[in-house]
């Protein structure tokens, strides 16, 4: 059981962020899981009073407070709409209904699961994260990187046109993914982006151009051995290396194909 | 089939404690207990075999709020078994309650008694234990006659002929055969012989394994538990301690669930010993990762299994040999293994000419098993049942008319069985109906859906037993109470199954009153009659038995204390419900009347117990059959469509006899695509917790249907059978038929994984 | 130790506590006795209560963050519950009932929020919710027969 000596709810970034700089403090998100974690926490970091809970829209983009939780974006209808539920679709077997209504955007992202749904979904999206001193950056960037003792603020998803498509596999309905996979084609620019390999997930990129022009089965499969080719996967115990590698072509192959005909 | 119309039997009633529990009352035993108990915690080994070299607790004592720790130093030398059976269990007697040597990675090394949870959990981290690390048996193919023993110590001992040798790591071993098996299946046109594989499943009851003890005001210790077996448990509790029975009071309040989990006493003697040592009360409530690593789930099989038929389909001669992973202890190691064949090959009583079982059952240094709904049965029922259905397929005969052919028959003499006869059978019936709203002939053929996907089905049969027959005991008393209505008290444990409601309607039948009149208490050891508990499939069969036994009598007693109240002789009144009437009269006295004097200068006692027992065990049978759809691709296996038809003889509330096979199924269903267990280095369940154990959610068992073909059971109280176990022994062979229809692969280990299905990998 | 005011069912509960006090571990120290632990991985339900009508795992919740908010437990929604948990006993679905707060709490939300809600959408809500003994489909019965009554009340 996790050891927490005080509880702080920040009034400022910038608080949560001076507290933050010792090392054994942390930042509250969704709260799950501590009951198996262990250890001491001397500060605990509460976001929850900074106004971090609403998706904002604009023109250009959603901005998405770090506290929305993963209930909020599966309910957000302009949110959805624009990204063909996608998220929806990767945040509705997260658990259950009570799960997701503490689970947040900044902890899922922030987390950089492995078994993440969240971070493959909003990958596949054109997102940025805003960090407290690291300003923003692109997702695909944030995954690469190491922990650090930054804040994210918001993630923010681009307007950008295009089509979206989320698989996942699972044994049982509401477990942990044993691979994710979203698609996406935006600007005619299209990728792939495998998760739970079981390693965080990864970006593809159809830098070969497979999926130019009308997208067809033999494009699909061969864009789908092409992403299978790049992506590196492991065993774990929900499966092997072997059957991830198998997941990973056929994921991306139904994906593609998801995406329909016509794309942007 | 044709029974008398009943007032309270065969209705669907609620249960008696329905509103509480859906409601939120404080019921179960955490909630009863707020005077503050001191927490207990266990110590676990981090090894699978080891001795305990030396234990320093003196810096963890100095924890603030830690009241004591106990060592193998400070516990009592007698062993004991954990198993909840009647005396003298078959069982073996191995544990301490702390041992020196450890035996498997979870095994309990130091009691840790504090104020807080905080404390305890601080003071465990401080216990510094010196262990000397022994080899470990970790493959129970090579436990028997292994130079490592699980259980070297000279005082293991088992009673009775079961066969175990702890020198040889053996906790049973049977031989049995009938006819020349081996001439029969050399004359055979078809076998099939295969090895079929099942893993220790956990229950995973919602309420974890826990227990309050207490010193009650006659000095006396006092034990609120989880547990379906209240004086098992008052037996195992004095014995382990060594102190006497009549210092032990063993109470059940609502379970959270059982499912045979709690046919063991799993934590018991920890807060019995802190009490018993401190005075003070105490309280142990497993985590759920102590419930999946120190529990007692189901035990291992391997089964090898050869089955002999003729080219028309004719199931000639069955052999199977069992062997049964015991884990660290025996606790009903001995007593479940016989199930995987005496309550498997008795099904195809109907065509058998010869038949052998043989079983070892073996310790080995894992997490012990223990008691789990379907207790061998469903492990043997997978095995027998997926080699019928291969056989059905090589033979391109329907699995179904195949088993119409072979299966048992009301009347048929069973040999298998123990020599008994199936008195009430409907398994026919149960295929019958089962195929008509299934639609079988529609589902059973493999449907190309697209997109790599296929829908198609599959079949099994089950049975199971009533009652350990000959052995154990149900009693039930009941009293009439002043304003008329009556208590009926009892020793079996309601776990949420709903006995209480189902003991009552079959009183209320009796007495001819509405099932309200009756108030039902139990189970107390001080309290209630003694009775063996609830496991066996056998409360309604054993306990009902009883009830209706008690009610026969208090009924005489009525109408003795109605005789001197209208100055006749008993033998011209006549018991009818509500009143007693003297017979050619218009004279008679209501039960309200007799309840009055039955409390003034009366020497008659209007408060009855019977006991009852039985020297069979009639099988329930029941069909299942699913319709599933697969994902040839990513191996995806969903369940569309489950149908059981049941027979378990009258059902006495038919809504909780559904409810029963519903939860079976899904359970089932469970075991067979998503509970798997797997082992580290050191014998730990890798599935230590609800996010690596998958129960099924309600997204994942398709749509249930349960429908019920009558049988009437002469034996069994009102014409019943037990319901509460067959239930869960369909799901794995029907699925894994419908896999193979849909992919041409048998796969015979459960689970039956996606990736093994989509890469092709069977057994 | 910190100080925290929690509103539990309406009623303004002031009270010190660790940091690190789980939601779950307040309400019953409190008397909310329907608050049940199933597991510590945040899988099972059990727990469930509304924060500001919201259902959430009170395991995974600090009782600091729910500090100034409102917490409703089924100790203090006995009348709403009562509307349609007749219908889940009348299937025998409550069973060993150590899930059936959380799973009560949780289709009361439900409710609120969707209430004539189709079979795929209560399955849906209530995933999150295990039960080991009745296989759910009588917990499905119970909550269609309520909507069915009440349609017909209409």
């Amino acid at each position: 059981m996790i050891n927490i000596q005080k509880y702080v709810r920040a009034q400022s970034l910038e608080e949560a962020y001076t507290l933050n700089q010792k090392k054994k403090n942390r930042i509250l998100a969704g709260m799950l899981w501590t009951r198996m974690e262990s250890g001491n926490v001397p500060v605990a970091i509460d976001l929850c009073d900074l106004g971090l809970d609403k998706i904002e829209e604009n023109e250009e983009e959603f901005s998405i407070g770090a506290m929305v939780t993963l209930r909020q974006l599966q309910m957000h209808e302009s949110f959805e709409n624009y990204c063909d539920g996608i998220v929806a679709k990767a945040v509705k077997d997260i658990i259950g209904v009570q799960f997701r209504n503490l689970a947040t955007v900044g902890g899922s992202i922030w987390g950089r699961f492995g078994f993440s749904d969240v971070l493959t979904a909003f990958m596949a999206l054109d997102t940025y994260v805003e960090l407290y001193k690291g300003g923003v950056i692109p997702l695909e960037q944030f995954a690469r990187m190491q922990y650090d003792r930054d804040l994210l603020v918001r993630v923010i998803v681009k307007k950008k046109p295009g089509v979206f498509s989320y698989q996942a596999m699972r044994v049982q309905k509401t477990d942990f993914p044993i691979l994710t996979c979203g698609v996406s084609c935006m600007d005619g620019v299209c990728k792939a982006v495998i998760g739970a390999r079981p390693g965080k997930a990864v970006c593809i990129h159809d830098d070969r151009h497979l999926l130019d022009g009308e997208v067809t089965e033999k494009k699909a499969e061969a864009f789908a051995e092409y992403v299978a080719e790049q992506v590196t996967t492991g065993s774990n115990m929900r499966g092997s290396a072997e059957y991830r590698t198998h997941l990973v072509k056929i994921l991306t192959g139904r994906g593609v194909m998801e995406l329909g005909g016509v794309r942007a | 089939m044709e029974h008398r119309e009943y007032k309270s039997i065969n209705k669907s009633v609620r249960k008696k404690d329905s509103m509480q529990l859906l409601l939120g009352k404080p019921v179960y035993t955490d909630d009863l207990v707020n005077n503050h108990p001191l927490v207990v915690k266990i110590l676990r080994s981090p090894h699978p075999n080891a001795i305990v070299e030396e234990i320093n607790t003196a810096i963890a004592k100095k924890v603030p709020g830690v009241v004591d720790i106990y060592t193998w130093e400070d516990v009592p030398d007698q062993r004991f078994t954990n198993a909840g059976q009647t005396y003298p269990e078959a069982s073996p007697y191995d544990r301490l309650i702390l041992d020196r040597h450890v035996r498997f990675s979870g095994d309990a090394v130091a009691i840790i008694a504090a104020e807080t949870e905080k404390a305890a959990l601080k003071a465990m981290k401080l216990i510094k234990v010196k262990y000397q690390i022994l080899e470990a048996v970790l493959d129970y193919h090579t436990a028997k006659d292994s130079e490592i023993l699980v259980h070297p110590e000279e005082e293991w001992v088992q009673y009775g002929p079961w066969g175990g040798d702890h020198k040889r790591n053996l906790v049973a071993t049977e031989r049995d055969s009938k006819g020349d098996v081996d001439a029969v299946m050399a004359d055979c046109d078809v076998v099939i012989d295969h090895v079929y594989h099942t893993k220790a499943f956990n229950q995973a009851m919602m309420e974890t394994f826990r227990s309050y003890a207490e010193i009650d005001r006659y000095g006396r210790l006092h034990m609120i538990s989880s547990t379906q077996i209240v004086f098992h448990t008052r037996r195992i509790i004095a014995r382990a301690l060594g102190i006497s029975k009549s210092k032990v009071r063993v109470e059940k309040p609502r379970i959270g669930g059982g499912f045979g989990a709690k046919q063991t006493s799993v934590c018991d003697v920890y807060p019995a010993f802190v009490t018993w040592k401190t005075g003070r009360p105490s309280e142990i409530i497993y985590t759920r990762e102590e419930s999946q690593i120190a529990g007692s789930p189901r035990h291992e099989m391997e089964i090898k299994l050869r089955l002999g038929a003729d080219k028309n389909g004719k199931i000639r001669a069955i052999d199977i040999y069992t062997l049964s992973n015991s884990g660290a202890y025996g606790e009903h190691g001995p007593t479940t293994v016989g199930l995987s064949g005496h309550k498997s090959i008795p099904m195809y009583t109907g065509s058998l000419e010869a038949y052998r079982f043989d079983y070892d059952v073996v310790y080995t240094n894992l997490q012990a098993a223990g008691a789990y709904r379907g207790y061998g049965a469903t492990q043997g029922i997978f095995a027998l049942e997926s080699a019928v259905n291969e056989l059905a397929e090589k033979l391109h005969m329907d699995p179904t008319v195949l088993r119409d052919q072979n299966m048992v028959k009301e009347g048929m003499f069973m040999p298998a069985y123990f020599g008994e006869t199936a008195n009430a059978c409907a398994l026919d019936r149960c295929m019958d109906r089962c195929r008509q709203i299934f639609n079988w002939e529609e589902k059973y053929p493999v449907r190309d859906m697209g997109n790599g996907k296929v829908r198609t089905a599959g079949v099994a049969m089950a049975m199971q037993g009533s009652c350990i027959s000959n052995l154990d005991v149900g009693s039930a008393t009941i009293r009439l109470s002043d304003d008329g209505t009556y208590n009926l008290m009892i020793g079996a444990a309601d776990m949420g199954t709903g006995c209480d409601t189902i003991l009552a309607q079959m009183a209320a039948e009796c007495l001819d009153c509405s099932v309200d009149e009756i108030a039902v208490f139990g189970a107390d050891t001080d309290a209630s009659p003694y009775d063996s508990g609830s496991y066996a499939s056998s409360t309604t069969y054993i306990t009902g038995g009883a009830v209706v036994k008690a009610c026969e009598k208090l009924i005489d007693k009525m109408e003795l204390i109605a005789a001197g109240l209208m100055n006749c002789s008993k033998e011209e009144v006549q018991f009818e419900g509500n009143v007693v009437k003297r017979l050619g009269t218009d004279q008679s006295v209501s039960v309200e009347e007799i309840a009055t004097k039955s409390q003034l200068f009366n020497d008659e006692s209007a408060e009855v117990t019977a006991m009852h027992t039985s020297p069979v065990s009639p099988p329930p049978y029941m069909v299942g059959m699913v319709e599933i759809e697969l994902d040839k691709l990513t191996g995806r296996v969903d369940i569309l469509d489950y149908k059981a038809v049941v027979d378990c003889g009258i059902p006495i509330n038919p809504a909780l006899a559904r409810i029963q096979t519903e939860g079976g199924l899904v359970q089932g269903i469970g075991h067979t695509l998503m509970e798997n267990v797997t082992y580290n280095r050191i014998g730990r369940p890798m599935e230590c917790n609800f996010a690596q154990y998958k129960l099924p959610t309600r997204l994942d068992m398709g749509k249930l249907q349960v429908e019920f073909e009558h049988s009437y059971e002469p034996t069994g109280p009102f014409g019943a059978k037990s319901i509460g176990e067959i239930v869960i022994n369909t799901p794995a062979p029907a699925i894994a038929h419908a896999i193979y229809r849909a992919t041409g692969v048998w796969h015979r280990e459960l689970p039956i994984t996606p990736e093994q299905i989509a890469l092709g990998k069977n057994d | 130790m910190m100080d925290i005011t929690i509103i539990l069912n309406g009623k303004k509960i002031q009270d010190q506590i660790e940091p690190d006090m789980a939601l779950l571990d307040f309400v019953r120290e409190h008397g909310c006795y329907s608050v049940k632990r199933g597991c510590e991985s945040s899988n099972c339900g059990l727990c469930t209560v509304l924060m500001d009508e919201v259902p959430v795992l009170s395991c995974s919740v600090l009782a600091a963050r729910a500090d100034g908010h409102r917490v409703d437990t089924l100790e203090g929604l006995q009348e709403e519950a009562e509307e349609f948990v007749g219908f889940i006993a009348d299937q025998g679905a409550d069973q060993c009932g150590f899930c059936n707060p959380g799973f009560v709490m949780n289709t009361i939300a439900l409710l609120r929020e969707n209430p004539d809600p189709t079979d795929d959408e209560i399955r849906a809500f209530l995933a999150g919710n295990l039960c080991r003994c009745s296989g759910y489909e009588g917990q499905l019965r119970g909550i269609r027969s309520f909507l069915n009554s009440r349609k017909e009340e209409k």
